[in-house]
């Protein structure tokens, strides 16, 4: 996702501000937040940092954890200016409230794109640095020492002397009493002198998930929850036509039935009595106009309008010109499906409608969307809807999207008390924003040399912020449409790029984890392969030779060559390829090792990475990353199709919408480069270089491409 | 109807029709929510416990097969013969990402232990194929379950 989202950004000078809090202690926030709306919050824990007067130290996370390590990593970057223990910190998380967390570059408060070290390295520690630098200033106050004299270790400062210390806890209300220092006052540690940032700290999360007490959105239980299963029109923009409401109501534990414009739910006192009573129910549909829909309705219409002019998104030199004069042409089309996210906590949200107030418990990665649609569903007043964001169980931008919410306040606005609203995993498969279907027409030109003189690329497809932000369309380009395509990292001297939008009828479209990259990696690895194989040249090898001017991209590219082995010779139907991406403000190179059976199964047998981060907050949660991200991607790139038949989608649960399971789950081995550039994210970049990683494998060990993913095993067969 | 059941040794009355799968009776009825709802039809092992010693997808065991069974949950691994030492290889680890598979993937881990002591990769492979985690945490709990074994 750019950073374009949701049009002007917000102008944040990152000042930060201090003052008491209720109850003694001092608060931190950062923002361009006016004194009014803060002290207003000052009940509430709405800052990065609440210290108290026993010296507890709370850090409230401005983003949301899904798995990606982000409580502990930002959690980090404040302890390390801080100066105080990780261990000893409390974590929570943030409440709704843009101005006070709002994500400097996406401009509302939401978790995706990576972004969320990006977004917050310097903000989050000024925060850290401020709250050290008031401190200090009141130690040296109370002393009467020059606070320049002053040094702190782990929740403590310590006087000149070397001796005398007095802990945070004791001077919290001395600090706020204190002007807050200028900005420009606040030093910020040179990385040289972190001792926390770039260390492989241990998951604050971990034992809670070890032991079955961390509490996800779909454990929350407010007394009085009742459970609704619900059924959602199986065609886009279908409704109800008839529910056997009696009988619903005849399943022990079973209390009510709703009905919304779209959607059945059965409330019930337990999920068991609510799905029980959903079948009795024996609904109707009446399909409205998506009801005859099909794939190939959906791939007719990509495959004509992609053939038509779209927005340029990047056009230099003479493509047109240098085709013609090209040594070997090449004219492919690449087709990526519709993927479910499929995260293993299915959809939920717990609403409790009032008069004059709604709260919600859920986990969401978009705090602004779920309350603008609980707002626009409860036509109640913004300031009096309550969001408890939970850990999200899986997130991979389904969460991004407030449908979920959406259908839960409008059931809940017909149930008196709270309603926990769980949607089954068929519905959840069956209901996506799926990743768009991508057909992509490419063409490229080599000279008699074999170095690439033309490249040519029209993506057709969906876009999604002609949906959510169309003020970030330019001249017709979705610019995360064309992420990762615009600008590959090779010399390329005559390049023309494209992106034709098209929208498939009775379809959602959303973000998928790797967004843009996801899908324009693939076709652009896959192609520079294309060209190296027509050049008749080393995969890895020609990629060097177009990567001389950008020396970090190079660099992966040979750290993951030599970790990989590459050039070794390999067993008959076994193969090594190769991928490199430049996207979310990270480098990487990844080599997968596979073999393909006789029967054309594929098995992925190692991973090779090397990532260029930047500067480094955890690499062991950069690991953890490489590897889930590769096994996310990889998972879609052997299994991940949806499809349409009669407006309905013909996946509906792990047997026929497939998940990777542990023995199909190769090795995944990271290197991480020492950089001093600033960081990059990391949470997306393995799944979309996994993907032409494997399927260049796959040519390396049969010597067949391909173009259309999910890889299919009947075109592999020996 | 009622129903008496022995979870984590203390017993149990809940009045739910007996078709009810243990899954929701765990999780709804007696607000542990430590077992988790992933599929609904035993095709992911998020709800995993153990009937017995068995590990078992409380998702379609329904209750009324169960009365003259003992129920363990994810809440009370660390009674189990290897939970903690499960426990504190996850954590050494950092085996979970989201961790909402994680439940699960301790208590078919633990079942693994009790049967084998000693297991090889393919005997985690096949104790281990049920249980989906989205997030790719596959290669540490390969790591994490050899690391409680040795
Ligand atoms: S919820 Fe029981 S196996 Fe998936
Ligand atoms: S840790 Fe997220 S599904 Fe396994």
């Amino acid at each position: 996702m750019s950073n374009k989202l949701a049009g002007p950004q917000l102008n944040r000078r990152n000042f930060l501000k201090a003052s008491a809090a209720l109850g003694g202690g001092l608060i931190v926030s950062l923002g361009s937040v006016p004194t009014a709306a803060l002290a207003a919050t000052e009940l509430a824990p709405n800052a990065f940092i609440r210290i108290d007067r026993r010296g507890l130290v709370t850090l409230v996370m401005p983003q949301v954890e899904m798995g990606q390590g982000i409580y502990t990593a930002q959690a980090m970057l404040i302890a390390e200016e801080l100066d105080v223990s990780l261990e000893e910190v409390k974590i929570e998380h943030a409440p709704v409230n843009e101005a006070l967390y709002g994500h400097p570059m996406l401009g509302r408060q939401m978790t995706g794109g990576s972004t969320s070290i990006r977004a917050f390295w310097t903000p989050l520690r000024a925060a850290g640095a401020t709250a050290r630098t008031l401190l200090m200033q009141a130690a040296a106050k109370e002393w009467n020492v020059d606070v320049a004299s002053c040094r702190t270790e782990q929740g403590f400062v310590v006087n000149p002397d070397g001796r005398t210390r007095r802990a945070y806890g004791e001077l919290v209300d001395m600090a706020a009493s204190l002007p807050i220092p200028a900005a420009e006052s606040v030093k910020l540690k040179q990385p040289s002198e972190f001792t926390l940032l770039g260390t492989s700290a241990k998951r604050l999360d971990t034992r809670r998930k070890t032991n079955g007490s961390l509490k996800y959105g779909i454990d929350a239980s407010p007394p009085g929850t009742k459970i609704a299963a619900i059924a959602i029109s199986p065609v886009l923009g279908g409704k109800p036509k008839s529910v056997n409401e009696p009988a619903a109501l005849a399943v022990k534990g079973v209390r009510q039935v709703v009905i919304t414009d779209d959607s059945v739910a059965v409330v019930a006192d337990h999920t068991g009595a609510a799905k029980k009573g959903l079948e009795a129910a024996a609904i109707e549909w009446e399909d409205g106009p998506n009801g005859t829909m099909s794939q190939a309705d959906i791939l007719r219409q990509l495959a004509e309008q992609s053939q038509q002019a779209g927005g340029v998104a990047r056009s230099e030199g003479d493509v047109t010109a240098a085709l013609q004069n090209a040594a070997v042409r090449i004219d492919a089309v690449y087709q990526l499906p519709f993927l479910s996210h499929t995260a293993m906590e299915p959809m939920n949200c717990t609403v409790h409608v009032r008069e004059d107030a709604c709260e919600l418990w859920v986990g969401t990665q978009n705090l602004s969307g779920a309350k603008q649609a609980t707002t626009a569903v409860t036509g109640l007043p913004p300031e009096t809807i309550i969001i408890n964001n939970h850990i999200v169980g899986g997130g991979f931008g389904r969460r991004l999207e407030a449908d979920g919410i959406a259908h839960a306040v409008k059931i809940a606005k017909q149930v008196k008390g709270p309603v926990k609203v769980i949607w089954s995993r068929e519905e959840d498969i069956q209901h996506g924003y799926y990743r768009p279907y991508y057909y992509d027409r490419i063409s490229g030109g080599i000279d008699t040399e074999g170095n690439p003189i033309a490249w040519s690329h029209r993506v057709s497809g969906s876009s999604i912020f002609a949906r959510i932000a169309p003020a970030a369309m330019q001249n017709g380009v979705d610019p995360d449409g064309v992420e990762g395509a615009a600008h590959p990292p090779y010399k390329l001297p005559a390049i023309h790029v494209e992106f034709k939008q098209v929208e498939p009828q009775g379809v959602l479209t959303s973000w998928w984890r790797g967004v843009g990259p996801s899908h324009n990696i693939f076709v652009v690895e896959s192609f520079i392969d294309e060209l190296a194989a027509a050049a008749k040249s080393d995969p890895v090898d020609y990629r060097k030779r177009l990567l001389t001017e950008n020396p970090r991209a190079l660099a992966v590219l040979e750290l993951v060559a030599d970790k990989a082995g590459w050039g070794e010779v390999l067993p008959k139907r076994h193969g090594r390829g190769v991928a490199v991406q430049f996207a979310f403000g990270t480098y990487l190179a990844m080599v997968a090792d596979v073999s393909v059976a006789d029967d054309g199964t594929v098995r992925v047998t190692r991973i090779v990475t090397a990532v260029d981060c930047g500067l480094t907050v955890n690499p062991d949660t950069i690991a953890a990353q490489m590897e889930g991200g590769a096994l996310y991607g990889l998972t879609a790139a052997l299994y991940g199709a949806i499809t349409f038949r009669d407006g309905r989608v013909e996946q509906s649960n792990f047997d026929t919408y497939l998940p990777l399971r542990i023995e199909e789950a190769p090795h995944v081995e990271t290197h991480i480069v020492r950089s001093a550039e600033a960081p990059g994210g990391i949470g997306e970049a393995s799944t979309s270089a996994v993907f032409p990683a494997v399927t260049n494998a796959i040519l390396a060990a049969t010597g067949k491409r391909v173009r259309t993913l999910p890889i299919n095993p009947e075109e592999l067969k020996a | 109807m009622a129903f008496t059941l022995q979870i984590n040794g203390q017993p149990h009355s809940v009045d739910v029709d007996g078709d009810t799968p243990l899954l929701w009776v765990i999780r709804d009825v007696l607000d542990m929510t430590g077992t988790k709802f992933g599929c609904g039809q035993a095709l992911c092992g998020a709800c995993t416990v153990h009937v017995d010693g068995v590990a078992t997808r409380s998702c379609v065991t329904p209750i009324d097969s169960l009365a003259e069974s003992q129920i363990t949950t994810i809440e009370a691994l660390e009674t189990l013969a290897h939970g903690k030492a499960l426990q504190d290889a996850w954590i050494e680890l950092d085996v979970p990402q989201c961790g909402y598979c994680q439940s699960g993937q301790l208590m078919s881990a633990a079942a693994l232990l009790s049967d084998n002591e000693k297991p090889t990769d393919e005997d985690i492979d096949s104790a281990m194929s049920g249980n989906v985690c989205r997030c790719g945490t596959y290669q540490r709990i390969r790591a994490a379950i050899k690391l409680a074994s040795a």
